[in-house]
């Protein structure tokens, strides 16, 4: 597997530039004869597609939702980063670029995330000449405010609707490509498998999800921006339908997949209440910069939090870790609410969940004030939990959110099988073993409005327009193969419902390849999943037939691929043998709990292989260097 | 909880559809309403009946996909909020809950509760945006907005796309939601450059497509889950009139290079 990443020569301020000015261009009137698919209409397809689209190429532009809009970059909620250096807080492109490394745990390849951060100022420009509105100060300059693992306030926001207002600006544009004719929308249409011929994405497969026709689309290049897999857990804070089966189905094609037990458990979550329960409610990170984090220091303390005297109460990431307190990145304020929980001292019904405060924040600077920042997710709460953080603090526990690893890309974001490009979550770049909060939605912006739009074109340039045709060999036997896979889960008609294979699966993952991770438990787990895996192809039921709006049949597809996947995520796991970011090993730890990275073994990012039908997938390594920040142990202690 | 769901059941768009009676017991009153139905939908399963389809996805009220006329109230009871933040704690042990689609010309049934509101987009795509390429933008300091102006482009912009306006109008009228988009835009200095031609386009297509007219009952201000006030609509109005007044905009061609 050639895992050059094509990172350009100079340095490091200079190589996109210059990278810019080296590349191929498509000219403008060759454009419109290329055919780029995008899969996806969150923040990176969407932005991706409606600047491919103005630019003159013709899109062919897929999701399953039924509107663009719905993609679940919506639900983003706290801000979006940008080292515009408007506080005069010493913010800078550098500093961000090293917060994100730093944040990343030393995982993530130092040119990537460089360009992230150039990029990051065009990005507010560009929401704010789209109409996002956001948060002004009474002079009418552009708000900031401060989220997890920095120590500046660079954060943009549209109150805890940011994700939305960015999105609505993103798809706001396609609208306009679409309506121009640029780009052909293609709505309740889910990719079922990459078509790969001569090493060369040519197209994909796709089901209509009203009529459950199957059907082939060639393109002279393909753009995976189909997001994370964090479902694999089953209960996330990701939208129901996401899922794996679009950069799974790529790496079956070809396509290594980078790092795939980096996955965010972020810590600010509604703990789960019960058994049918079908997924975890985020509450913004932003709530830590006026919230406290904290614990009865008595194991099963039955009193209402407000009988709990000062004195009794824990702020445990405050004591631990004095410099960052509440604003630890969130791996690290994760980790540390499963300890005191796993201790005994959490708090609410089950047990698992943490109080976040805002008792002092109100008291110093008024109802009034806090309301103002945060006065939707109080609401938000309020509804899902019937209790009032005005008066009571807000119980919260980690749920998985984000999924650092994805399809390995070089720096034109291609991936290993030419002419198939993975943005925004679907691939691994930028966040290392960890992403720092408001830093997702600037990454699959920058993806999509800036970098994509330029990189395509050197491929692009390189080949002849038109050569894929949906009448080759390889589409028709992908569309054979999508249709026996259907065939074959619905002909199961077993007993039991995809959602409880989906639970299990869910339950067994969290538990073994969740916050921490052990040796036993990962081998346990490989053991468990080829059983699982069997029993659902053999008890699995899924009811109605193909040629329908068949949402269990939709569901079975994603849960299969979840399946497997499963084992490529506990692989990794096991094989790296040391911990880093979110990903931790208990085997690997200081003596006061703290991650123990293993720079000499582990510096680099692990690429798997398809290892074929029956084949074990095969393990590479892209070695990492760190140039322009040495690699040191992260602190946010002192 | 135990409840008595009456559902709409339809096979397709072409099939007529009828209510059909489901008993479902052993509810937790914290499961939301669409858990309560995915509960359903496995006793159904587990009955070799077909689970009853209806949209969803991102569970906390944003993405604008779920829907479900409630006991004749879109997105059900409680003011504010969308089905899927609706909790079962919010009816009444052994209540009767009827449950139909959207109801609307412009938002054809697609299968049981699931509607088709692509109607929706093509008037977005009508003229609901800025027309600006991805390139180098101006500093956005250069060009100061008010706190309030902001706010209230805001409150218009967070409207999600549901269809509860429609579904709560007895005309069928999408103007909330045309309106919450028009306002957004005009608002701001950013959507000067293409006010009127865009407020012409985006009513022009929202008559097209089906949806009925505004006689201002405000029953989608009640049914709104982000509570977008219908003083958008008259502010649209406003807007579309003087822009049916004014000299029509002839746009020539966009001035591509030749």
């Amino acid at each position: 597997m050639d895992l050059d990443a094509k990172v350009p020569p100079g340095p490091l301020e200079k190589k996109w530039d210059a990278h810019v000015d080296s590349i191929r261009l498509v000219g403008p009137r060759n454009r419109s004869r290329y055919t780029v698919i995008v899969v996806g209409t969150g923040l990176a397809g969407a932005a991706a597609a409606s600047s491919l689209g103005a630019l003159g190429y013709n899109v062919e532009c897929f999701c399953f939702q039924d509107s663009p809009r719905r993609a679940h970059s919506i639900a983003a909620q706290g801000g979006i980063n940008a080292a515009k250096g408007y506080r005069n807080d010493g913010d800078s492109v550098f500093r961000l670029f090293t917060d994100t490394i730093k944040g990343g745990d030393f995982r993530a390849r130092e040119a990537n995330v460089y360009r992230l951060a150039q990029l990051s100022m065009g990005i507010i420009d560009q929401a704010v000449a789209q109409g996002v509105p956001f948060a002004r100060e009474y002079g009418g300059m552009l708000a900031n405010r401060s989220f997890g693992g920095v120590l500046v306030e660079r954060t943009f926001y549209c109150r805890g609707e940011t994700g939305q207002q960015l999105l609505l600006g993103a798809t706001s544009a396609l609208a306009k490509e679409i309506h121009d004719g640029h780009v052909r929308m293609h709505p309740r249409t889910e990719l079922l498998d990459v078509v790969v011929a001569d090493g060369r994405a040519r197209g994909i497969v796709v089901r209509d999800l009203v009529t459950g026709a199957i059907s082939s689309h060639a393109a002279d290049a393909v753009v995976l921006a189909t997001g994370g897999y964090c479902n694999v857990y089953f209960l996330s804070t990701m939208a129901k339908a996401c899922n794996v089966t679009a950069t799974y189905r790529a790496w079956r094609r070809g396509a290594g997949f980078a790092n795939p037990c980096f996955t965010q458990i972020h810590p600010t979550a509604i703990p789960a209440a019960g058994e049918h329960q079908s997924k975890l409610t985020l509450m913004s990170e932003s709530l830590r910069n006026d919230g406290r984090v904290w614990v009865p220091r008595k194991a099963k303390d039955g009193r209402p939090p407000s009988d709990i005297p000062e004195a009794e109460r824990l702020y445990f990431l405050e004591e631990r870790y004095p410099r960052f307190g509440n604003l630890v990145p969130r791996d690290v304020a994760a980790r540390n609410a499963k300890e005191v929980c796993d201790k005994g001292l959490g708090v609410g019904p089950t047990g698992y969940g943490v109080y976040l405060d805002f008792r002092d924040a109100i008291q110093h600077a008024g109802l009034k004030v806090i309301e103002g920042r945060y006065k939707n997710l109080f609401e938000m709460y309020e509804r899902i939990t019937d209790e009032d953080p005005r008066k009571l603090p807000m119980r919260i526990y980690p749920a998985p959110h984000y999924a650092m690893g994805g399809l390995w890309v070089d720096y034109n974001l291609m991936t290993t099988v030419k002419g198939l490009y993975a943005i925004g979550e679907a691939n691994f770049s930028d966040h290392g073993a960890n992403r720092l909060g408001a830093s997702a939605m600037m990454q699959c912006l920058a993806d999509g409005y800036f970098i994509l739009p330029v990189t395509i074109a050197d491929y692009l340039s390189r080949n002849p327009a038109g050569e894929a045709k949906p009448d080759q060999p390889e589409f028709k036997r992908a569309e054979e193969e999508v249709r026996e896979r259907t065939r074959r889960l619905l002909a199961v008609n077993g007993s039991r419902t995809v959602l409880s294979f989906h639970r299990e699966l869910g339950q067994l993952m969290l538990d073994k390849c969740g916050i921490s991770r052990s040796r036993a438990g990962l081998e346990e787990t490989l053991q468990k999943l080829p059983d699982l895996r069997e029993r659902f192809w053999r008890e699995v039921k899924v009811p109605g037939g193909d040629g329908e709006l068949n949402q269990s049949l939709e569901h079975a597809g994603r849960v299969t691929d979840l399946l497997e996947f499963a084992e490529l995520m506990c692989m990794d796991a096991l094989t790296r043998e040391e911990s880093c970011g979110c990903h931790f090993r208990e085997e690997h730890q200081t003596e006061d709990g703290e991650t123990r990275r293993d720079d000499a073994e582990f510096a680099h990012v692990s690429v798997w292989e398809s290892g074929g039908p029956g084949g074990p997938p095969r393990l590479h390594k892209e070695p990492l260097a760190f140039e322009a920040v040495p690699l040191a142990q992260r602190n946010y202690k002192t | 909880m135990r409840f008595t769901l009456r559902l709409w059941r339809q096979r397709d768009a072409r099939d007529k559809g009828g209510f059909v009676r489901h008993e479902i017991d052993g509810i937790s009153p914290d499961l939301s309403f669409l858990e309560m139905l995915d509960v359903l939908n496995e006793n159904l399963t587990a009955r070799d009946d077909m689970p009853v389809a209806y949209d969803s996805d991102c569970r906390e009220g944003v993405c604008g996909m779920c829907s479900l006329v409630i006991n004749g109230r879109p997105h059900g009871p409680l003011a504010a909020t969308t089905t899927c933040q609706l909790y079962m704690r919010h009816f009444k042990d052994g209540e009767e809950i009827t449950v139909e689609p959207w109801r609307a010309k412009a938002f054809p049934v697609v299968r049981d509760l699931v509607v088709d509101r692509s109607a929706f987009d093509r008037i977005l795509e009508a003229g609901g945006y800025v027309s600006v390429h991805s390139g180098p933008k101006p500093d956005p300091n250069a060009n100061p907005i008010e706190p309030e102006v902001a706010e209230e482009a805001l409150d218009a912009a967070t409207c999600i796309g549901c269809g509860a306006c429609v579904a709560a109008c007895p005309n069928g009228a999408a103007m909330l939601f045309t309106a919450a988009k028009v306002s957004h835009l005009g608002l701001l200095p950013q959507g000067q450059p293409e006010r009127w031609t865009r407020v012409v386009g985006m009513v022009e297509q929202m008559e097209k497509e089906g949806f009925g007219g505004c006689t201002n009952l405000g029953e989608c201000e009640a049914a709104c889950p982000k509570e977008i006030s219908i003083k958008f609509i008259g502010r649209m109005n406003r807007d579309y009139f003087r822009a049916v007044l004014r000299e029509p905009v002839k746009r020539r061609g966009p001035m591509e290079a030749q």
